[in-house]
């Protein structure tokens, strides 16, 4: 991990900062798609750094924010149910559903934990062959792999009381869906790397020359997004609009081979609905016709959600970069990381939780 | 010394090797519990009696209790016991406090093994008399299984404060000084690599210690030592924001100044969690003015719990209330107020 710290030298990073005001002549904007990204450059103050105006523009890849509220739902339905242990990734836990959120279900008795891996909870599965154990699959390409051969090694050894709530997202098509939106302001893109150090880079060339926009796929430490930036802008500048790698040393061209076939066999591509955003056609996977006795919406009949978003709350618009999260009313006022009223509140990856985090500071003195 | 690892059952324990809700009922077999376990595991200082009486103690009382529900109860580097002695001892310290005394109250939950209570014991009989506190008075209790959790611990500690010496938060000024006593975050790493479905190899071992003799060579110093705190539960962070609201200053850190070890970053990286909001269970955040700063760094330097001391940040007048770190690349952010759990993240 020294080999990491290496990445947030300040000597290197000012250098690279020099690099991008030398290089900029005319304001450009840019979105980072990947949460991790966003976190990275507020917790960092990569932002302040930059030439004026050249913006970042937050992307919606933070899947924890993304999540539909009809699955956010009925992944409380069922943790709630006796007998059934629910495993999520800690930082669903406080995502609010329409009611309540899994915190809550677990206060009033429900068996919620909290877990690092799928397998995880598949162990906790075959530990406990009497209760049914359902794990929240969410996420975009990345945490997918995970997924998919969690279900794969159930289904070989199996384990018949596991089940996967999947609500995966995909990144290329939420690409093509901000720039095809008539108010997009969006001239380049920072690809999110860890989703390419699954999937490669050839999906992007097509949405590069469709929409003439730059692609850097980018890492997500602080010289490695300025290092993607520097790059994003000596193509904007130059006028190109190609797919770079700048994250070479986790990212090949053809991804990762035995993840994909992993994760063809167990996932479909299906229309996925991004909350704050709507109905995304080809954005997400859901389980194949193959591991479907293993999806947990089939197994548990959760019918009758109703779901009901906060009308104060503006994290569509911030999903898609069409505000900043203080331009919101309700940012640290109604809405706090204590009592998040959308979920880019609620992980630390969400824009308006990494400014509350790191920024109020700025916008108090602002304001 | 007991052998609570090859536990033979001495006749007067009867033969259940655990827990069983008698123990907990004011009969024979919680007295034989106090008689075979806990007294040899305190020493001689334990009164018989409901309440142990103690000399009128000069200068003014500090007075703390604290409870320690802690999962799992042993971990790399200690136990809930030494948690239980050094934690209370740490929150008589921080305000300039001599402990003298502690009453320890276990809560049993039925069908715990007598070996974990006995191992428990030791660890608080070693830890009091590491420190030169005595255990003096106790409790027991026992709930049915599936009530607990193990075994719980409640403290209560009982101290002298010197004339003269006034610490709290309220006393932080702009212009003072903030020391840390040494590497931040390595309890709870420590007991995060043990917690069931999170197992992972560090070399990280808990920090637990008693602070009351480092404090007292700081004060030894002279020095009008303005604020003490131990960052315990919510870490550094927690601890900080506390004492920026509470005394109304804002606090500056320079983030390459924070000792976090390698192994520590490293583990939090990987988790997802933030350094400054994991627990610290041996160590002391320091308020002083700048005039008595380098005597109380080189005090505490000299001290075998304050060999990493440093200077981690500044109270200013800007932002009171708030805790702002400057970062390596030159940015400024905001260092919060955690507010419950941490949440390990997604990816």
């Amino acid at each position: 991990m020294k080999y990491l710290d290496e990445f947030g030298n300040p000597v290197l990073a000012k250098r690279l900062v020099e690099e991008i005001h030398a290089a900029t002549t005319r304001p450009w904007a840019m979105m980072e798609v990947c949460g991790g990204q966003t976190h990275s450059i507020i917790r960092h103050g990569i932002d302040q750094l930059l030439p004026e105006g050249v913006e970042m523009i937050h992307g919606p890849g933070c899947p924890v924010c993304v999540t539909p509220l009809e699955i956010i739902d009925k992944a409380l339905a069922i943790a709630a149910q006796p007998g059934v242990i629910f495993c999520s990734f800690g930082d669903m836990l406080r995502v609010p559903g329409s009611g309540q959120d899994l915190f809550g279900v677990k206060s009033a008795g429900g068996d919620v934990r909290v877990v690092y891996s799928p397998l995880d909870a598949l162990k906790i599965a075959r530990e406990n062959p009497e209760r049914q154990v359902v794990f929240f699959g969410i996420g975009f390409e990345t945490t997918a792999p995970a997924n998919a051969m969690t279900v794969y090694q159930a289904r070989r050894l199996g384990v018949t009381n596991f089940s996967l709530l999947v609500s995966h997202v995909l990144v290329p098509p939420a690409i093509a869906a901000i720039m095809e939106s008539p108010v997009c302001r969006v001239q380049a893109f920072l690809a999110a790397g860890h989703v390419c150090s699954v999937m490669g880079t050839r999906e992007y060339p097509p949405l590069a020359a469709r929409y003439g926009v730059p692609i850097v796929v980018t890492g997500f430490e602080p010289l490695d997004i300025l290092e993607g930036i520097r790059r994003t802008v000596v193509q904007l500048e130059a006028g190109r609009h190609e797919v770079e790698n700048a994250y070479p040393r986790a990212v090949r061209d053809e991804g990762n081979p035995a993840a994909m076939a992993m994760l063809r066999d167990v996932f479909e591509v299906t229309d996925r609905t991004w909350r704050g955003i709507g109905m995304i056609p080809g954005s997400g996977w859901r389980l194949s016709s193959r591991y479907r006795e293993f999806d947990a919406e089939q197994r548990f009949a959760v019918a009758d959600i109703r779901t009901n978003e906060s009308p104060l709350c503006r994290s569509g618009e911030v999903l898609q970069g069409l505000i900043k999260p203080h331009e919101c009313a309700a940012f640290g006022k109604q809405c706090t990381p204590r009592n998040p009223l959308g979920a880019t509140m609620v992980s630390s990856e969400g824009a308006c939780a990494a400014y509350y985090a790191y920024r109020r500071l700025d916008l108090v003195q602002l304001s | 010394m007991i052998d609570f690892e090859n536990w033979s059952c001495p006749v007067p324990l009867r033969d259940t090797p655990q827990v069983v809700m008698g123990h907990g009922g004011g009969g024979a077999m919680s007295a034989e519990l106090v008689e075979h376990l806990f007294l040899p595991a305190y020493g001689s200082a334990v009164s018989p009696a409901d309440s142990a009486v103690v000399p009128v103690l000069g200068g003014r009382i500090a007075l703390s209790t604290d409870s320690y529900v802690v999962k799992p109860m042993f971990f790399p580097g200690g136990s809930i016991g030494d948690l239980a002695v050094n934690g209370t001892i740490n929150d008589l310290a921080m305000s300039g406090a001599s402990p003298l005394y502690l009453s320890i109250a276990f809560i049993l939950q039925e069908g715990t093994p007598l070996a974990t209570v006995g191992r428990i014991a030791v660890a608080v009989g070693s830890a009091a008399s590491a420190a030169g506190v005595q255990v003096v008075t106790g409790d027991t209790k026992v709930v049915d299984n599936g009530s607990g959790d193990g075994v719980y611990l409640t403290t209560t500690g009982v101290g002298v404060v010197a004339d003269g010496v006034t610490i709290g938060p309220e006393r932080a000024t702009a212009g003072d000084v903030v020391i840390i006593s040494g590497d931040i975050g390595v309890h709870g790493v420590a007991v995060l690599s043990v917690r069931a479905g999170m197992e992972f190899e560090t070399t990280v071992i808990s920090d637990s210690a008693p602070l009351h003799g480092l404090v007292a060579a700081m004060l030894a110093t002279g020095a009008d030592v303005h604020t003490l705190r131990d960052p315990t539960r919510g870490g550094v962070a927690a601890s900080l924001n506390e004492i920026a609201r509470t005394a109304k200053v804002g606090i500056a850190l320079d983030e390459p100044s924070l000792p976090i070890p390698a192994t520590v970053a490293d583990a939090c990286s990987l988790l997802g969690l933030d350094p400054l909001q994991v627990a610290n269970e041996g160590k002391v955040l320091v308020m002083v003015p700048a005039d008595g700063a380098e005597a109380v760094l080189a005090a505490m330097r000299a001290h075998p719990y304050g060999g990493g001391a440093r200077v981690i940040g500044r109270c200013v007048e800007e932002h009171p209330g708030m805790v702002t770190a400057r970062t390596a690349l030159g940015g400024t952010r905001i260092v919060n107020m955690p507010i419950g759990e941490q949440l390990p993240r997604i990816c």
